[in-house]
């Protein structure tokens, strides 16, 4: 399944480490614990591996946010919160995630770079981008079919879809956007040639216009 | 597989000479039991001169329709509204229900028109109402009822007696989100009960509820996402 700008925008050690240490607030728990309840509430969008949440609790061990609390019965290394760990996530969950940084966003760089490439079928970028986006967005439409329940961990998940479902969207509202952006410049005359082959049938709404 | 609806090479040409306007050029595709397809373009692609030829309101300049194997343009005047009463249901953005009749009485309608009796009609609307889930109100006038019931009504009506195909021009148009989702999954859930549904919107995100998309700009279609393509092409040759 594709995945939206937003999830390759994610800074992933922030977001991981956030979201690690408010499951451990909630009780202390072991690594793969972690894993499974991360995975749950996300739907499996962003998938961790195990390594990864041990190194994030070393880090956030190290930095006096989370304690080790010795091993269950089955030799698991438990974690919990400390007090620090405690108004971190309070901190997170009371302030919004920076927007400063556009992330970086391959398709505008891509389209940016065809419209002013000579030779490039912009109409042909755009609908084989937007064939591409309408299929993930039938995929999520599909998940969420069937994620209707009420279930805390439910209702999660299905928000997380939602992100990907109006991510998706407003891709393609900017997509459509650009096609009839680029038609209109094409039919001024101060228009680039390679700006034209956006029609898509050029025989019936000619190039000299 | 037979399709429920087909489009062969069909063209719609308004007016001629300098004012022609050529709404749909050579547009093919086919629609299956049990499939939802969605036509998205922006103002102007020809999808709503699409569901209007479907829908048998209007006739191809070329090209054949089919419905259930039936070539619209053969059946003449007669045929084609009797084809709309019993065959093909119709879901319009603003409802269209008639505001001096009742939810069931508007449902009841069509069955009544094609000569069935009033009570096996009614009978009928009743069930449509209860399986679009507003049984209750089956007494109350469209001013007395939300747009989203009256677009509930609205499909009720589409849906009565055994119809196969659905078309529905911007059914969410004049709804809340939420509520429009709802009226997607009910078109939804009618497909995946065994009818053919072709759903005509400008919003990706609602496009997104069916099995296939088809692109159309100009009057042609220009691509299609999440389907089977080959099977469509295959059943034409």
């Amino acid at each position: 399944m594709a995945t939206g700008t937003w999830i390759d925008g994610m800074e992933p050690a922030v977001s991981v480490r956030n979201a690690l240490l408010a499951l451990l607030e909630q009780g202390p728990r072991y690594g793969y614990q972690l894993r499974a309840e991360f995975e749950d509430r996300t739907g499996g969008t962003w998938p961790l591996n195990v390594g990864q949440v041990y190194t994030t609790l070393s880090r956030l061990e190290r930095d006096g946010l989370v304690e080790g609390r010795g091993a269950d019965d089955e030799g698991h290394v438990v974690y919990g919160v400390t007090r620090a760990g405690r108004e971190e996530v309070a901190v997170w969950f009371g302030s919004p995630v920076p927007r400063s940084q556009p992330p970086r966003e391959e398709l505008a760089i891509k389209l940016a770079l065809a419209v002013t490439a000579p030779g490039v079928d912009v109409g042909a970028v755009i609908q084989q981008q937007r064939t591409a986006t309408m299929t993930a967005l039938q995929d999520y439409t599909r998940l969420k079919r069937h994620a209707t329940g009420d279930e805390p961990g439910e209702v999660a998940w299905g928000l997380v879809l939602d992100l990907l479902v109006f991510t998706a969207e407003a891709e393609i509202r900017w997509l459509d956007h650009c096609e009839s952006r680029l038609r209109r410049a094409a039919s001024s005359p101060r228009s680039a040639a390679s700006v034209v082959a956006v029609d898509t049938d050029a025989a019936h709404q000619g190039a000299d216009r | 597989m037979n399709a429920v609806l087909e489009l062969e090479t069909v063209t719609r040409v308004h007016g001629e000479g300098q004012t022609e306007v050529t709404a749909l050029r050579s547009v093919s595709f086919a629609s299956y039991a049990c499939e939802l397809v969605a036509v998205m373009g922006p103002s102007g692609s020809g999808k709503s001169s699409l569901l209007t030829l479907v829908g048998g309101l209007d006739s191809p300049t070329a090209g054949v329709v089919r419905v259930e194997g039936l070539d619209l343009a053969a059946l003449g005047q007669k045929g084609r509204a009797a084809m709309r009463r019993t065959s093909i249901g119709y879901v319009f953005q603003d409802f269209n229900l008639i505001p001096a009749l009742t939810a069931v009485e508007n449902v009841a309608l069509p069955r009544e028109l094609d000569g069935a009796g009033s009570r096996s009609a009614r009978r009928a609307a009743l069930a449509a109402l209860e399986e679009v889930g507003i049984g209750e109100l089956a007494k109350r006038f469209p001013d007395e009822m939300s747009g989203g019931q009256q677009q509930r009504v609205a499909i009720a009506r589409a849906i009565v007696g055994e119809r196969r195909l659905i078309l529905a021009d911007e059914p969410t148009g004049a709804l809340d989100s939420e509520t429009g989702e709802d009226i997607l999954r009910l078109i939804r859930s009618r497909c995946d009960g065994g009818a053919a549904g072709v759903l005509v919107t400008h919003e990706a995100r609602h496009a997104a509820w069916a099995d296939r998309v088809v692109f159309l700009r100009d009057g042609v279609i220009v691509d299609e996402s999440g389907s089977e393509r080959a099977d469509t092409l295959l059943e034409h040759t």
